[in-house]
């Protein structure tokens, strides 16, 4: 597909996210935190339906040969570590990397201020010292792009029904704590 | 058309929407929603400015090239979709400090840049290192059922929760 088009529809796709984004109220710093100390499940909620709703629909267009799926692959050592990292700035900041473009968006200074320079800093120091870690720590309990129905060497769908279940159990059951 | 204008939408409707939109981008792009890898090929493109085209040599960035590409403009796409919904909303404001964070630590503007600052830092380190955000690896990872991305799905919530009750 030629680059122009890719763009165009980059752009559209992001305007369709960000708006619905900022219509979660996802963009607001309150609501992040506030799921951060388990307080209001808004984040939670988006995040889980989201989930659902995308890997039902992913896996039927995977299995009809229309989309080719791309799981990244990783190590214990990348996602544990990186993500408790990720996990202690997106408290300390209160937006992560998407929802701080739709905080931009809705006039939040200190994201772009702030987070933004901040985002901006801590990729451009990884990438400074991305040669040493490459060839040591984040090789460490390589597990590739391993997929859970890989993982336990079953199809898809028995993984994908159990999965939902839960994850809609889960909504259920928040809906019924009134969270 | 009074449902543009309501705040907030359900979260439920959405999530369902956002998971629709993966669909789409997937099928007509062929890429899943994701967006801290464009701050990476940002921080490229600024050190290219002061340092000229050898910036392109960085190992880093021979895989990451700093170059526009469909996660660039799809996350300047965000900023202009959640801006005409805030218009829209009628929730639209320049605000330097989140209420939450007056409340708790007052409404020194610095105190409370500084601390962004060094989120962001963070985000933008721990994102690269874990090889995604909360959006590749949080939705379009997990929906995919990749191990990566629920391993590094459930350490963001982990290391997000423990850092936000020590604040608190």
């Amino acid at each position: 597909m030629d680059r122009k088009r890719q763009l165009v529809q980059g752009l559209l796709f992001g305007i369709v996210f960000g708006f619905l984004l900022q219509k979660g109220g996802v963009t607001r710093y309150d609501v992040i935190i506030g799921q951060l100390l388990l307080e209001d499940f808004t984040v939670v909620k988006v995040m889980l339906s989201a989930v659902l709703t995308g890997m039902i629909g992913v896996h039927v267009m995977k299995q009809l040969g229309w989309v080719r799926l791309s799981p990244k692959a990783g190590s214990w050592s990348e996602n544990v570590i990186g993500g408790l990292i990720f996990g202690a700035g997106f408290a300390l900041l209160g937006y992560c990397p998407g929802t701080i473009a739709g905080a931009i968006g809705n006039g939040f200074l200190d994201a772009l201020a702030g987070g933004l320079t901040g985002i901006l800093l801590g990729s451009g120091l990884f990438a400074a010292l991305y040669p040493r870690l490459r060839d040591g720590i984040l090789r460490a309990g390589y597990y590739g792009d391993v997929t859970l129905p890989g993982l336990f060497k079953v199809g898809d769908w028995a993984v994908i029904v159990p999965v939902g279940a839960l994850l809609g159990l889960t909504l259920i059951l928040l809906e019924g704590a009134g969270l | 058309m009074d449902w543009l204008t309501a705040w907030p939408w359900s979260p439920y409707a959405v999530g369902a929407g956002i998971g629709v939109l993966s669909w789409l981008t997937f099928l007509f792009s062929g890429h899943p929603l994701g967006c801290s890898t464009s701050f990476a090929r940002t921080a490229g493109m600024i050190e290219k400015l002061f340092r000229g085209r050898k910036v392109e040599e960085k190992p880093f960035y021979r895989e990451i090239p700093p170059v526009v590409d469909w996660q660039w403009m799809l996350v300047l796409g965000m900023v202009l979709g959640a801006f005409l919904s805030a218009q829209l909303s009628g929730d639209f404001r320049w605000q330097w400090i989140p209420p939450r964070w007056e409340a708790a630590f007052g409404d020194d503007r610095l105190t409370r840049i500084g601390v962004s600052v060094a989120g962001g830092v963070l985000l933008g380190f721990g994102s690269r290192w874990a090889g995604g955000c909360t959006s590749g690896h949080g939705i379009s990872g997990t929906m995919q059922l990749a191990l990566s991305s629920w391993v590094s799905a459930c350490c963001f919530f982990i290391g997000g929760i423990a850092t936000a009750r020590l604040l608190f």
